[in-house]
């Protein structure tokens, strides 16, 4: 699904930046995002997303950028002469209105004739699974059910590109779980080039094809889900997407860095110089305590300090440096038992180098 | 995978939104808006603000009429005069709105219903109507004078009684809309710290209501301070400054001295205006909490206080009523209380007759119809339209100033502006025209409030939806504004027609033989002496409200129930 370098982009944003007043919601925003893809943008609240979704949708014009969509500039185009669908968190379904007359609102206005509107509803409504609500008001329908709704008036025009603004976020647990997986199906039906606003990364994750991360009005990393979990581009990503350990470290030389007295080999880029400060950054779920040989890098001993049952898991508390816990580690309840890991227990572990993420030091961070 | 580190140009290109035909004719509609009301209300109050600085051949001669104003003590006293009886009349009423309003939204007494409704009758009554029932009672020849012990009725005493039951349902309503949005979570803290009721009431109940409070506070302040009927009915000698204005204009043909009085009329009205409105910007802030309501628990003896104390309030409002409609069916006060309808035969007491009723008729129901329309698809096109933000502001600021202007004032300033040489609309003078575009501006700032919140209780991505339909935002107000909106259209409609009906003070300065309305007719037989054709009079305008109430209500009640589908509750 995901774009190629051969294809050409369905929307392309070029320096976008969307001023209100003096504040800068949006500073110099560049992303592409190819035919069929399903994007999210994952944010906390706050960082602009839904700006830089109306954006893309005309609702609310940019101060400065241009956007291009399906080949066309559309920069300074009213939404009424733009190409898409819209499903907002609040569903924003015409409460005097029957499903159906919501589902066909638009095509009223093109003319269709009665029969094809009333096909097409019908059409609609099956495609988002309401085949038999037509007659009923929006008030009359679960959380859920309006949701569908939405989605089906605003596929009814059949548009180049679905724009949902946190379309699950108003809605309980389950209901989301099972209408992640409904959408995610529709879009694949469909092939329709989604994007989505979320900051629920769970969401993103399972939903996306690529997920833009974004804070305080910037693009952080663009990538899939995959490549934002495993190898966050900043350390905001790291700590945004997913749990990750924050060690503070001094670079020692090429290729290795010094965590309090312990010697880690890592990745590491050209631009940290000898003596600079750093964070390393690795998942819980990444710290080796099984099958540690002599020879496994980055090799030292912590101390149990606390253990968290979590089910299928336990999330242990190390301490290392002889100091307070302060490495997380997610541990199978298999390694538990076997290890005979208990609080207190000395034992090495191992941080796999290729685990291991540098990141400048910023004051924010430990 | 991409890379999405994009080659970026050197310099970004600053966006312009294209306008769509929908934006330029929302545009195009908030400009005429603003032509609208500037024409209405702007340029009328800018003549007479000019008037007040000409003399009698219309040259400027700067502050002289306002030095000669304030140099006349017997001009002056007048502000003093209006500024008591205002103050007086607000802080009788407060309290005593306050504790009915409690005893309705915060106890469990019986008739409930029933108390709101008589408490809100007079709303319906043009404001002469408590003076007349005064002077029945405690008149010359009232049956209950000898109460007043040798006093008379006449003066500040009977403005400010008549004030007090004239502004009683209007400070209601305010304090009603306050104690109704309490947190029942607050009152449940304070039992469980054992708060004693006493301490509950000062420190959770009154702030909770404080905002409340102070607005009405405002409201009754300017409604006393600006009316006219009830000061000219039972006013005597006691000079305020409304009836000041009417005498210099209509008295003296002072046309410069009414237009000083009326800019000084204007100043404790804005005065009051401004004030409420920062006041309850800061409570916008306040009330965001999300609350849980309050539902009142039985407590026998408070129920009981403050049953026998709405009882008493609703029997005097009623009662009040009840002598005006009495008066108006009796052969001869006090000698002959035999019943009779001859009271009712208007043409016997004054030229227009039964005629001046049906021109207020005509003219309530074109200013309700015409000043709907205005008003609604107004706060629509400020609502939602996009962009264009100083013409929006400016239609704000206009739509809100008719509030801060007395009736009378606009009247005035109608007849300065209209009846200026160099006007176009000359031709309106005198016509039934003028007194219904008098009465939609004088009106407009509530009507249009209302709006304003009904359209904000909606989904305001309706309009963002249909141009992503490709729906015209015309189709979408028809479709879905109006219909979702149409309770609240309906009470602005009415509120319109009723206003319309009893108004006194905005349409005494604008009526010509033709178009004399019933209003205006109670104010011309009472000054001739048949006060009891002026109690008919004034009975028929209530009979008519009250049956245009109750159609509102009948018909806001079927809608509910074909529109219960959809609407949620
Ligand atoms: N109309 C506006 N005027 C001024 N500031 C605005 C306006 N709309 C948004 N902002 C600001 O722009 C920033 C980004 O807002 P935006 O709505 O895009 O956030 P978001 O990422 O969608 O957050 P959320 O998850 O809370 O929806 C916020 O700081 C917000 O306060
Ligand atoms: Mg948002």
């Amino acid at each position: 699904m995901t774009g190629s370098g051969a294809t050409a982009p369905y929307l392309r944003i070029e320096r976008l930046t969307k001023l209100f007043g003096n504040f800068a919601a949006l500073k110099d925003i560049s992303l592409e995002i190819f035919p069929g893809e399903f994007v999210c943008f994952l944010g906390p609240s706050g960082c602009g997303k839904t700006t830089l979704l109306r954006a893309i949708a005309g609702l609310d014009i940019q101060t400065s950028g241009r956007i291009f969509q399906g080949g066309k500039e559309v920069s300074n185009l009213p939404s009424s002469q733009r190409d898409f669908g819209i499903v907002f968190q609040s569903y924003a379904l015409f409460p005097n209105l029957t499903v159906s007359a919501n589902v066909g609102y638009g095509l009223v206005s093109r003319g269709m004739a009665r029969v094809e509107i009333e096909t097409r509803v019908n059409d609609l409504l099956r495609l988002v699974g309401l085949p038999e609500s037509g007659r009923k008001y929006p008030a009359q329908l679960s959380g859920g059910q309006q949701q569908r709704v939405a989605l089906a008036r605003a596929l009814a025009l059949s548009p180049g590109m679905l724009l949902l603004d946190e379309p699950l976020s108003a809605l309980d647990a389950r209901v989301r779980a099972h209408l992640r997986v409904e959408i995610r199906r529709l879009h694949q039906r469909l092939a329709i080039t989604t994007i989505m606003v979320t900051h629920d990364q769970e969401e993103a994750l399972t939903m996306a094809d690529r997920i833009v991360v974004m804070n305080h009005g910037v693009i952080e990393q663009v990538g899939t889900p995959t490549e934002v979990y495993r190898r966050p581009a900043s350390a905001f990503v790291a700590d945004f997407v997913g749990t990750t350990n924050f060690l503070p470290a001094i670079v020692a030389g090429p290729g290795h860095v010094r965590f309090g007295a312990i010697n880690l080999a890592c990745d590491l880029d050209v631009q940290f110089g000898p003596g600079k400060d750093v964070t390393l950054a690795i998942r819980p779920e990444d710290v080796v305590v099984r099958n540690i040989a002599p020879s496994t890098p980055n090799t030292f001993t912590a101390r149990v300090a606390e253990i968290e049952f979590l089910g299928s898991f336990c999330r242990v508390g190390l301490a290392v440096n002889g100091g307070d816990p302060a490495l997380l580690a997610d541990f199978s309840i298999n390694a538990v038992r076997d290890l005979g890991i208990a609080e207190g227990k000395e034992m090495p572990i191992a941080l796999p180098p290729d685990r291991l993420r540098v990141f400048p030091r910023q004051s924010s961070l430990p | 995978m991409t890379a999405t580190a994009l080659p970026t140009p050197a310099v970004a290109p600053a966006a312009r939104a294209r306008i769509d035909r929908d934006d330029l004719l929302m545009r195009i509609g908030i400009c005429v808006l603003i032509a609208w009301l500037i024409v209405t209300m702007a340029l009328p109050l800018w003549t007479l603000l000019s008037k007040s600085f000409q003399n009698q051949h219309g040259e400027f001669i700067g502050l002289a009429n306002y030095i000669r104003y304030f140099s006349t003590p017997a001009l002056f006293q007048s502000v003093w005069n209006s500024l008591y009886v205002a103050i007086t009349s607000t802080v009788i009423v407060l309290p005593l709105a306050f504790v009915y309003a409690y005893a309705l939204t915060r106890s469990c007494m019986p008739l409930k219903g029933l108390f709101q409704a008589l408490a809100l009758i007079p709303i319906l009554a043009p404001s002469l109507l408590p003076a007349i029932s005064l002077i029945y009672l405690f008149g010359n020849q009232g049956f209950l004078k000898d109460l007043l012990l040798g006093g008379s009725i006449y003066g500040a005493g009977g403005i400010i009684v008549s004030q007090v039951f004239y502004c009683f349902p209007v400070a209601l309503m305010i304090l009603v809309a306050a104690l109704s949005t309490a947190d029942a979570r607050l009152y449940e803290a304070a039992d469980a710290l054992g708060a004693s009721k006493t301490r509950v009431f000062f420190t959770v109940t009154l702030p909770g209501a404080k905002y409340g409070v102070i607005s009405a506070g405002f409201v009754v302040f300017t409604l006393v301070i600006t009316d006219f009927g009830i000061a000219k009915v039972i006013g005597g000698r006691f000079n305020v400054l409304a009836t000041d204005i009417y005498k210099q204009v209509i008295g003296q043909q002072n046309f410069e001295m009414g237009a000083v009085v009326g800019m000084i009329l204007l100043i404790p009205a804005v005065v009051a205006f401004a004030a409420d409105r920062i006041i309850q910007r800061r409570q916008v802030a306040l009330l965001s909490a999300r609350a849980v309501p309050l539902l009142p628990k039985p407590d026998t003896r408070r129920d009981t206080a403050l049953f026998v104390l709405c009882a008493v309030i609703g029997g005097l409002i009623f009662g009040i009523l009840a002598m005006s409609a009495w008066a108006s069916v009796i052969m001869r006060w006090p000698y002959n209380l035999s019943l009779t309808l001859k009271n009712y035969a208007f043409g016997d007491f004054d030229t227009n007759g039964w005629d001046a009723y049906w021109n207020s008729v005509l003219m309530a129901a074109w200013t309700a119809v015409i000043g709907t329309v205005i008003v609604f698809a107004g706060a629509w096109l400020l609502e939602k339209s996009r962009g264009f933000a100083v013409g929006r502001g400016v239609a704000q600021l206009l739509a809100m100033l008719p509030m801060a202007v007395p009736g009378l004032v606009l009247g005035l300033a109608y007849i300065f502006f209209f009846n200026a040489k160099w006007n176009p609309l000359g031709f309106l003078y005198a016509t039934l025209a003028i007194l219904v575009i008098n009465s939609v501006t004088h009106f407009y700032t509530v009507s249009h409030l209302t709006a304003t919140t009904a359209l904000k209780q909606m989904d305001p991505e309706f309009e963002a939806v249909s141009a992503s339909l490709k729906v015209s935002l015309w189709r979408t107000f028809a479709r879905v504004s109006v219909p979702v909106c149409l309770p609240a259209i309906l009470d602005i409609t009415i509120y319109l027609f009723v206003n319309a009906m009893t108004t006194v003070s905005a349409v005494i300065f604008l009526y010509s033989t033709d178009t004399k309305l019933a209003s205006v007719t109670i104010v011309n037989m009472d000054e001739a002496g048949f006060t009891a054709a002026a109690a008919a009079m004034a009975m028929t305008i209530v009979a008519t409200s009250a049956a245009v109430k109750i159609g509102h209500v009948l018909l806001t009640h079927r809608l509910e129930r074909t529109t219960q589908a959809w609407r949620r509750r």
